[in-house]
């Protein structure tokens, strides 16, 4: 049983099938986009109890139990307002990972998480632009609309951190 | 397609019994690298043990003032520990260096240390690969070689070893527990890993029937620490050279020093060489570039990654002197 976007659903799948094949082809929640399906890309990326993660190198069954929030369950956001204020986008193929991505990566931050461009690791440093584009080095763009991306996430992220769920240890 | 059980047990009793019936079962835990080789047909198993229902995740204060890692602690939650960020900032560093958020929080412990290469030949089943398939030859030998390794290789392998956490533990001298059906092991960092030598495709020491179930930390050691990554791109590629250094000096005199380096070996590689030349000696940039000099000695590089024996040196010594400078200034 997988819950997605609140709902419970119930599946019968072949071990090997990944979380983002069974949210496109078996219910057809196709905001979640296939782009490199090898975690190299970030556009599958989707939440799962609050913390974001490659739908594409995740079985289906890995996450039997577990709330699974994709694009379609996070809208409206004020980051997907402010995609579009900004131009964060060209093309729009890799904007549900991206949202998804920010909204995790902010929940992270709240939660206290350094960076590898953070000096002191000991330390929760501000979500400046250079901390933002390292923390969103997972997603990308090949419109290159990284700018308007970082932007976006510099406009909204106050008002994410209000709204970040908190986030609960991965192992159920 | 050949069918494949997905099983998650919920305790370790329960893993062993399981894995001693099934020698082609693979554990699975977050899943980053190995999906992607059963997708590949690189790996093929016919079970997949799901270790992360096995109460195995946390990180705790050891005995004797020490760390214990719990092997299904995920990276992101490693490197956002408390005592892991106050008391092994190399290790924090080493974590976050490695992969994107998104990977980190899927990723184990014990999953990262026994990732697989990224060699294009091991994933790419029309080349040769020695560690894919024993005998077939090597791909990346006379390919193109520009991430593969100059120390540690053989004439049957020279893929690199890809993980950044498994350098730092290399140099805070890690223990990796095993839990197998002969009961619990402890091996070090430094043995863990094999050589490729005429067997690329044995790995670690881990035997069949064993499960990582743990990684610990001795007390912290004196002195700073850093893991200092070079790489294609600013974030998200794997290293070309990284450096995980522990630098202790007092009245002058470099009393300890420990180096490991990625990107360059085959096995997360413990630079034994530049530490001898850098203990008792004055912390001088002479001495760091005779350390380096000293470890990349037996380098045996390619046409295409000749330029990683320099990168190592060059990242070696700027590590060095860096924490010369963090040392002062604390």
């Amino acid at each position: 049983m997988l819950v997605v976007n609140d709902a419970p659903t119930t599946l019968d799948l072949e071990p090997r099938v990944s979380l983002l094949d069974a949210l496109r082809e078996h219910l057809h929640l196709t905001g979640t986009k296939k782009g490199c399906n090898q975690g190299a890309c970030g556009a599958c990326t989707v939440l799962v109890d609050g913390r974001r993660v490659l739908a594409c190198l995740t079985l289906a069954m890995q996450v039997e139990g577990r709330e699974v929030t994709t694009i379609e369950g996070v809208g409206p956001h004020p980051l997907q307002a402010a995609f579009v204020r900004r131009d964060g986008l060209q093309c729009g193929y890799c904007t549900p990972g991206q949202i998804c991505s920010a909204i995790g990566m902010v929940a992270e931050h709240r939660h206290g998480a350094a960076s590898v461009v953070t000096d002191d690791v000991t330390t929760t440093p501000d979500l400046t632009p250079e901390e933002i584009r390292e923390r969103m080095s997972g997603n990308l763009c090949r419109c290159g609309a990284y700018n308007g991306i970082v932007e976006a996430i510099v406009d909204t992220a106050p008002a994410m951190a209000e709204m970040a769920p908190a986030l609960t240890p991965v192992p159920a | 397609m050949r069918p494949v059980d997905y099983v998650r047990p919920l305790d370790v009793a329960e893993v062993l019994t399981l894995v001693a019936e099934r020698p082609a079962a693979r554990f699975l835990g977050g899943g980053t690298n190995l999906i992607d080789l059963i997708r590949q047909g690189v790996e093929r198993p016919d079970t997949l043990v799901d270790t992360t229902a096995l109460p195995l995740a946390g990180i705790d204060t050891a005995l004797g003032g020490g760390l214990r890692i719990g092997a299904t602690t995920r990276n992101s939650d490693l490197a956002d520990d408390h005592l892991v960020r106050t008391r092994y900032p190399l290790l924090a560093q080493a974590v976050l260096a490695g992969a994107s958020g998104q990977l980190r929080n899927m990723a184990t412990v014990g999953g990262n240390l026994h990732q697989r290469t990224r060699c294009p030949y091991f994933v790419d089943r029309e080349s040769p690969c020695n560690k894919r398939e024993p005998g077939s030859g090597c791909g990346a030998l006379e390919g193109i070689g520009r991430s593969t390794a100059v120390l540690g290789t053989s004439d049957h392998c020279i893929a690199v070893h890809p993980s950044d956490m498994a350098v730092a533990l290399t140099a805070l001298e890690a223990q990796v527990e095993l839990t197998g059906p002969r009961g619990t092991r402890q091996v070090a960092m430094g043995d863990f890993h094999l050589a490729p030598g005429e067997t690329p495709h044995l790995e670690t020491v881990t035997q069949a029937d064993e499960l990582v179930t743990a990684v610990l930390l001795p007390p912290p050691s004196l002195g700073v620490a850093r893991y200092r990554k070079v790489r294609d791109r600013a974030s998200y590629a794997f290293a070309l050279v990284s450096v995980a250094a522990l630098l202790d000096v007092h009245d002058g005199q470099i009393r300890q020093a420990r180096l490991g380096l990625g990107g360059v070996a085959t096995t997360p590689w413990r630079a034994h060489a530049a530490e001898l030349v850098l203990v008792g000696a004055a912390p001088t940039d002479e001495v760091f570039e005779a350390a380096a000099a000293a470890e990349l000695a037996p380098a045996k590089s390619l046409p295409d990654n000749a330029f990683k024996v320099q990168l190592a040196r060059r990242t070696i010594v700027a590590t060095l002197r860096r924490l010369r400078a963090d040392g002062s200034a604390s």
